[in-house]
């Protein structure tokens, strides 16, 4: 099968590229080993949070500061302020609001209701003013009886600390209850499946009114729309007083929803997804990708000028940890890592870890390198790259974007 | 030494890290709630299991086995596997009258064919559905397809066997159940198409019902009877004769690749590459420059195509569409890919009945939104299920080509000249 581009991996990274490839005409191909890490989406994009453990409030002029290595560096810092800010609206196009800006981070509530920088959070999830606090006094966090992935009194007690006042309330419904059958499967997909049902979603918001009678403003998990974009806004609506979301332990709904957003907006522009397909044997010839194959086409190779790794991490199986060696396993590209296991991990777990820094070498433009030189026609893009620390420096998400972004540009120079 | 890394099962079940993606997924726990989902049905279960199997619960006799949990899932944990194989090896009720009766495809149908005029007025009327419907729990909501008076081998042997030698190339094709009792049409809309690209058509030496039914009903002893029968025939086609063998539904393709030696341990490693749908093989002679087609220049039509559960998991979508899409007179429609809730004979049990229309109905809705001609798609069961529950017609992408095909000018631009 021909293509223009074939990209490995259908994530946050490999979908932005594909679609802004689609955009222009391109006739993409996306290959998706299972689905991707959106799926444990927070609702906050991360650009450039963190230097150890002081706090970045101007991402763009932090960069300059970075490794040369590192992905952010390769871009410049000029590019990764042009492109952040286009970043916003292509998200904007497809379904998906956001709020925050590029040269000015902003704090976002965790899961355990902690505060961390990030640069863009979909509309309606937690984040607190400029001056790092909530707008209210008074609210009251709504959970719903027997949803152990909301921890509702972490989140008060961190509330506290601000001075807000927490109440803590827990609503029974006969369709909840029907879930905790299974207490293991009370999971936020699950109850935002049964709160696509018109009628149940408005018993349940009268139920919030009741109980948070008295207070400011609600605090909800995230649970509201799995396939349905309107739900939260129609939520909203039928409440009688502000509500913020705040993201749920995984699954998460938000990030379920924005990848099927991206995929449905990816293949209304023509583009190919091969879903639950695993790419394999890529075929190198004089610096040249020439071709790949996947486990369900089988002897039906997919061929094109252009191919994108796009394949993520340890966990998306972008790269795999061996006894004593880590692999890409498509290309067997150059892997930068340590020969010595012992050298990969830090044994206090709350250090930085070296592993995390470790992914597919590249030069300046992300061109792969194999055996030691750069293929012409092979970029690598987002968490299988190397040189960065996601968790350490909240940057995993900007890195996926902006690279993406940047690798798209470069093709659509190069011409069909 | 990393001792996991000789440890790993056949169907993956410790790669599981409990994500909870596959559950997102599963048709079936957005409509039932006494399903535990496919993480505890599956992996966590199996856990279980292998402790006690008094930890195995009835309720897995709800998965459709449509295998959307395995497509989803980021670690390629064989979750579908997993929960059918604990089904065959612990589930303890015992197929019903009714289920034997829907799972035997090849009986019915040899029963009913000869007697097909009063067995379609019959399943068509009241009193009839009635007793079907309380006596045996067969959902009196569902019409059951035609039976044709004539089998399509029975067309074949009379009609288009003769001349099959005189083609350059050739290739078997397994035809299943539904082209040969329900509708022979599409079993000679398949000739018509690849005689016209200068392939002969042959019948395997014997073909049985690839068994999916019979699987999925709990008939296990005669699932695996049937799947010998079909590979020693698949056999003697792609080892002795060089012929592929090709077919037009997704589900028995899919079975009798992938089902054979996962749930029922046939091996069929030295021809499972052989084995594939038409779709696919003619996609492949096209790339190759093998072979053209020519279409009518009036051919026009609005065509949807429906991705059936396992040919989302064969991964093959794109080589019906991308045939369809090759007819210059087609306005091409793309769904979103979802289960159509019929789940073979799943859906025509009286208990799965509501869950079913359940499942599909946002299918349906965007099927009826988008105003078509015409629904294309891979699967018999999927077609019965959206033209019981749409006003769309719905046809196989192998008739949809045959229909629109020039035939004359096909077998001039690959110089088919017969022997």
């Amino acid at each position: 099968m021909k293509f223009d581009t074939v990209i490995i991996g259908g994530g946050l990274s490999g979908l932005t590229c594909g679609i802004k490839l689609a955009e222009e005409g391109r006739r993409c191909a996306i290959v998706s080993s299972g689905q991707s890490a959106l799926h444990f989406f927070s609702g906050s994009f991360d650009l450039l949070g963190y230097n150890g453990e002081t706090e970045i409030h101007n991402p763009i002029e932090a960069i300059s500061k970075l490794d040369a290595t590192h992905p952010y560096s390769k871009l410049g810092a000029s590019t990764v302020e042009r492109l952040a800010k286009e970043a916003k609206e292509f998200f904007e196009t497809m379904g998906a609001k956001f709020v925050g800006d590029t040269d000015k981070n902003h704090y976002r509530i965790t899961p355990v209701g902690v505060k961390r920088l990030t640069w863009l959070t979909l509309e309606n999830l937690g984040t607190l003013g400029t001056d790092g606090k909530l707008p209210w006094q008074n609210v009251c966090i709504v959970n719903i009886a027997g949803f152990l992935d909301f921890h509702t009194t972490f989140i008060a007690s961190e509330f506290e600390k601000m001075g807000v006042h927490c109440t803590i309330k827990a609503i029974m419904m006969p369709e909840m209850e029907r879930l905790r059958k299974n207490p293991t499967e009370m999971r936020s997909s699950n109850i935002a499946k049964v709160l696509n049902n018109k009628e149940v979603l408005a018993r349940f918001a009268q139920l919030v009114n009741s109980e948070s009678a008295g207070c400011e403003a609600v605090i909800l998990p995230a649970v509201f729309g799995v396939f349905n974009p309107d739900t939260t806004n129609e939520f909203k609506s039928l409440l009688d007083k502000p509500m913020m979301l705040l993201p749920t332990l995984p699954p998460s709904v938000p990030g379920i929803r924005l990848q099927i957003m991206m995929r449905n907006y990816f293949q209304r522009l023509g583009g190919v997804y091969l879903l639950g397909d695993t790419a394999q044997d890529g075929q190198i010839s004089y610096s040249k990708v020439t071709g790949i194959s996947t486990v369900n086409q089988g002897d039906i190779q997919l061929e094109a000028n252009s191919f994108v790794l796009a394949s993520g991490s340890f966990f998306s199986h972008g790269l795999i940890a061996h006894p004593n060696k880590i692999e890409e396993p498509v290309f067997d590209l150059d892997v930068l890592s340590s020969e010595n296991r012992a050298d990969w991990y830090n044994k206090d777990l709350f250090e930085k870890q070296p592993y995390m820094e470790y992914g597919v070498e590249t030069d300046e433009q992300f061109h792969a390198k194999y055996k030691g030189n750069t293929l012409k026609n092979l970029y690598a893009i987002g968490s299988v790259l190397c040189g960065y620390d996601p968790l350490k420096e909240s940057s995993g998400a900007g890195v996926s974007i902006l690279t993406a972004m940047s690798v798209a540009e470069q093709i659509l120079k190069k011409g069909k | 030494m990393d001792k996991q890394q000789y440890n790993i099962s056949e169907n993956n079940f410790e790669q599981c890290i409990k994500c909870t993606v596959c559950t997102v997924y599963c048709p079936v726990v957005a409509v039932n709630p006494d399903y535990p989902g496919p993480k505890q049905a599956g992996p966590d279960g199996e856990r279980l299991r292998l402790k006690t199997p008094s930890f195995y619960d009835e309720a897995l006799k709800y998965c459709l086995n449509c295998k959307r949990c395995e497509v989803a899932c980021p670690s390629n944990v064989r979750i579908g596997d997993i929960i059918q194989s604990a089904r065959i090896k612990y589930g303890k009720s015992k197929p019903k009258l009714r289920d034997m009766m829907l799972a035997n495809t090849d009986f019915v149908g040899t029963m009913a064919s000869p007697f097909a005029p009063i067995v379609n007025f019959s399943l068509g009327m009241k009193p009839v559905k009635y007793v079907l419907d309380k006596v045996l729990a067969v959902d009196s909501h569902r019409q059951f397809p035609k039976y044709s008076s004539q089998k399509f081998v029975s067309w074949f042997k009379k009609h288009a066997e003769a001349n099959q030698d005189a083609y350059p190339h050739h290739v078997s094709f397994f035809h299943g159940c539904y082209i040969n009792y329900n509708y022979p049409k599409l079993g000679q809309d398949m000739v018509k198409l690849l005689n016209a690209i200068g392939y002969g058509v042959h019948l395997l030496d014997k073909e049985k019902c690839c068994g999916v039914a019979l699987i999925s009903n709990g008939l296990i002893g005669q699932a695996k009877r049937q799947a010998k029968l079909n590979i020693e025939s698949i056999r003697k086609s792609v080892i002795v004769n060089s012929m592929p063998v090709i077919g037009a539904s997704s589900t028995c393709i899919f079975t009798m690749r992938d089902e054979y030696p996962h749930l029922l341990g046939i091996n069929n490693q030295d021809v499972r590459e052989s084995i594939e749908l038409a779709t696919r093989f003619i996609y492949r002679l096209i790339e190759r420059n093998q072979v053209k087609l020519a279409f009518k220049s009036d051919y026009k039509a609005r065509i949807a195509y429906h991705t059936p559960c396992h040919m989302e998991k064969l991964g093959w979508a794109i080589y019906s569409t991308s045939l369809i899409k090759m007819i210059p007179g087609v306005d091409f429609v793309t769904l979103d890919s979802q289960c159509c809730g019929i789940a073979g004979t799943y859906g025509f049990k009286k208990e799965y009945y509501q869950a079913s229309q359940e499942i599909g109905q946002s299918l349906f809705d965007q099927i009826e939104s988008a105003k078509v001609d015409l629904v294309a798609t891979d699967c018999e069961t999927c077609k019965w299920q959206i033209e019981m529950s749409t006003s769309a017609k719905v046809d196989n992408p192998i008739s949809v080509l045959a229909d629109a095909l020039d035939v004359e000018a096909t077998m001039k631009l690959n110089n088919v000249e017969l022997r």
